[in-house]
């Protein structure tokens, strides 16, 4: 029965490694990275929160809207003028930010008008026969096959092999990561910097707009309570299509600061995780609940570096989806509890 | 309209008047027409018609490869389109399967058990029940905490699942070799011969037509047929009938009496061990498991070949598992078609696409798939039901001013649940 005894050894010897000095000596360092892809992961969760909350679907295509989004930016780019190459941009400061400004607003172009688009052809025709969710749910698996592979084969045929194609996209870098300052011995790179600031602006300006404007109010409405919202005046079909937009947009202002971090990530497949990622952070903190979707993206990101810290590069990716089972399991409403409608104005 | 008003006998169709015919038969007779006709499709790659014959791959090989496929798409249909749970991640119980076999009969394996007491010749035939019973045991552990949630939450959950399976199976790389994967995997060794050495189910075995494939297809057949036995019969008793209810209103049929959380871990445990069967063969067939062909983007294959076919339809789900294997090999390698010149390979490539596609369409327009299930009387046996479709249908056909009865009839009952 050596066969036995062998299982014995192997499960001995260390099948996973745990290292608690690891996470000890880097745990700022790890603190901040964690911040930098939490407040990635927490854009694009607001896009399945928003569309939960207004339709209770989870629009699994959301992930191909941010891969898209890379596209988008990483084409805009492109027409700016940069060619990819090894080496990085000097444009000073200013053109920087302007370049990366134009970027960011080809991704969210492109992003926002295929989340729109998408929920035109693929789930309206859906809701006008009141199909049941299971529906919806294919429908999002079909969705993102298509865009995957358009981007995968007709897209190089379409751009003569600028854009798509089976391997990644060679990164245009506008912005070379240097170190600022530290805190607490951990450095802080520009990179850094850019990614959090420009998230935490967007998540405030989205956080107002929901909570302020008449278009908030007219999707918490639709959140709440569809058909005393329709009686009172507000156009259902306008709510979904700006939840649709607002979630499409923010995707494709996360995809230019995904590709600020991630240089080599534009690749026709690089959605699928993050997507699931950002789908497990709006769950921990709540899915339908846009604060909610905020706090739980950055908590993933951080706990996801802990945990790869602790048991390895190669078990990052699963801790979000642990992370996922086990919010599901323990508290399903998540951390802030599932309202989008009862967020206050 | 005008046309079918005159005849309406026309009104039923042809699909209507088939399934009527067969379900009107008895069940010696049914026997009698099933036979033949199964006997015909596992004399395919024997006969290698023509034009069906792939180009590119070999058609044994294909055809097996359709076999795994149509128990996979039986097995997730148990807990798609019989229970309605959506399953995302049924990929991780085929690769548990797969890696069951593998782990036990792999000279790569820490755990391999041919080395010592296991004899090569039986070890895919020990390990084939092991596997089914550790992926009913993986469905288990899956499905107990979170069969609770509801519908869409559980997609997401299973996608996990599919994802951390294969994971697991690329990090543990001191078990499962990592991404170098398990090789030299068990096979049965049947028909040992001078020129097959290793018997007619072993890779080596290449002689036309009766390579390895049709073997392994042949062995499917066989498999596939014990499956619809085991799950028609479950269908048509007392268990079949708590999915259904489920399927259809999971709070009604709880207040009803139904131990709902009870019969959806049931028919997550069916679907897994009938996937880790699927698993088995597959790791037999090639003898080699890589985390990379158990990517979630299969279980999506998997799944478009359940709503292709018609979800909770066994022939149907079957059909589907056809369309997804055979149409891209079909095409791969292919030139021209009936003299037209065509790019084969390129349209192989773009199969996903397509699906895709597929699937959006088939939403919009045909929820049900391309063979709807028709709901029966599942308490009363056929007799009954073949009494009452027929009435229903000659009600239906009858009043020739207002044909509008007919049409959603028939929309409404085979309908999208």
């Amino acid at each position: 029965m050596s066969a036995v005894m062998t299982v014995g050894t192997t499960l001995a010897s260390g099948v996973i490694s745990f290292d608690l000095g690891s996470l000890g000596r880097n745990f700022w360092a790890l603190t901040i990275d964690g911040l930098t892809y939490g407040s990635i992961y927490a854009l694009v969760a607001v896009g399945y929160t928003l569309v939960y909350g207004v339709l209770r679907l989870i629009n699994f295509a959301h992930s191909e809207i941010f891969m898209l989004g890379m596209f988008g930016q990483y084409a805009t780019l492109m027409l700016l003028g940069f060619t990819p190459s090894g080496n990085a941009y000097q444009e000073g400061t200013v053109m920087t930010v302007v370049y990366l400004l134009i970027a960011m607003i080809g991704g969210m172009i492109v992003a926002g008008g295929s989340a729109v688009g998408l929920e035109r052809v693929a789930y309206r025709p859906l809701r006008k026969r009141g199909a049941p969710s299971l529906v919806f749910l294919i429908t999002a698996i079909g969705a993102s096959f298509i865009i995957q592979e358009f981007v995968h084969f007709v897209l190089p045929k379409l751009t003569g092999g600028k854009l798509g194609g089976v391997n990644a996209q060679q990164p245009i870098r506008l912005v070379e990561a240097q170190v600022q300052f530290s805190i607490f011995g951990a450095d802080v790179t520009n990179v850094e910097i850019i990614i959090v600031l420009a998230a935490i602006l967007l998540a405030v300006a989205t956080e107002r707009f929901i909570s302020i404007t008449k278009f908030g109010r007219g999707i918490r409405a639709v959140a709440q309570d569809p058909v005393t919202a329709t009686l009172m005046g507000v156009s259902r079909e306008r709510v979904i299509m700006l939840t649709f937009l607002i979630g499409g947009v923010l995707a494709g202002a996360a995809a230019l600061l995904y590709t600020l971090r991630v240089p080599s990530g534009i690749i026709y497949s690089g959605g699928f995780i993050l997507g699931i990622k950002a789908f497990s952070a709006a769950v921990l903190g709540g899915i339908g609940n846009l604060r909610g979707a905020l706090l739980g993206g950055l908590l993933l990101g951080v706990m996801e570096l802990y945990g790869q810290a602790l048991f390895g590069t190669e078990w990052r990716d699963v801790v979000a989806f642990v992370v996922l089972i086990l919010v599901l399991m323990i508290r399903p409403t998540g951390i802030l509890g599932e309202s989008l409608g009862r967020a206050r104005a | 309209m005008s046309t079918e008003s005159i005849t309406p006998a026309l009104q039923l169709g042809v699909g209507d008047r088939l399934r009527l015919w067969w379900d009107a038969l008895a069940r010696p007779t049914q026997w009698l027409v099933g036979v033949p006709f199964i006997v015909l499709i596992a004399l395919l790659p024997v006969i290698r018609p023509p034009v069906l014959t792939t180009v590119g791959t070999d058609f044994g090989g294909v055809l097996a490869q359709f076999g795994m496929y149509a128990l996979l798409a039986i097995g997730l249909n148990v807990v798609v389109g019989q229970t309605g749970l959506l399953d995302l991640g049924y990929v991780g119980f085929y690769a548990i399967g797969a890696y069951t076999v593998g782990l036990l009969t792999s000279p790569d394996s820490p755990w391999n058990l041919t080395d010592d007491w296991l004899s090569r010749d039986w070890a895919w035939l020990f390990a084939l029940p092991v596997a089914i019973a550790i992926t009913a045991i993986s469905g288990l552990l899956l499905g107990t905490p979170t069969l609770r949630l509801r519908g869409d939450y559980l997609a997401i959950v299973t996608l996990g699942f599919g994802e951390i399976v294969r994971l697991l199976a690329d990090n543990l790389s001191n078990i499962t070799g990592g991404g170098r994967g398990l090789s030299q995997i068990a096979y049965p060794v049947v028909g040992e011969s001078a020129s097959k050495p290793n018997g007619v189910f072993s890779a080596g075995n290449t002689s036309q037509p009766l390579n390895s494939g049709t073997w392994w297809f042949w062995l499917s057949i066989v498999l596939i047929i014990i499956v619809l036995l085991v799950v028609g019969n479950l269908e048509r008793s007392r268990v079949g009938r708590a999915w259904v209810a489920i399927r259809e209103d999971e709070d009604a049929a709880e207040i009803m009496g139904v131990p709902t959380f009870k019969f959806k871990l049931w028919a997550f445990l069916i679907g897994a061990s009938i996937g880790g069967l699927s698993g088995a063969l597959y790791a037999g067939q090639v003898q080699f498991v890589v985390p990379s062909t158990f990517n979630v983007i299969n279980s999506m294959l998997f799944l478009c070949a359940v709503v292709l076919g018609g979800q909770g339809n066994k022939l149907g789900v079957i059909l589907g598992a056809f369309i997804i294997v055979y149409l891209p090999n079909f095409f791969l390698g292919r030139t021209e078609l009936f003299g037209i010149p065509i790019n084969g390979n390129d349209i192989a490539n773009y199969k996903y696409l397509f699906f895709g596609l597929a699937l959006v369409v088939l939403m919009i327009f045909r929820p049900q798939g391309l063979i709807p299930a028709r709901q029966k009387l599942l308490t009363y046996g056929r007799s009954i039901y073949v009494a009452t479709r027929r009435a229903a249908l000659a009600l239906a056909a009858t009043p020739a001013p207002a044909p509008a009865a007919a049409e959603p009839s028939d929309t409404t009952e085979g309908g999208a649940r």
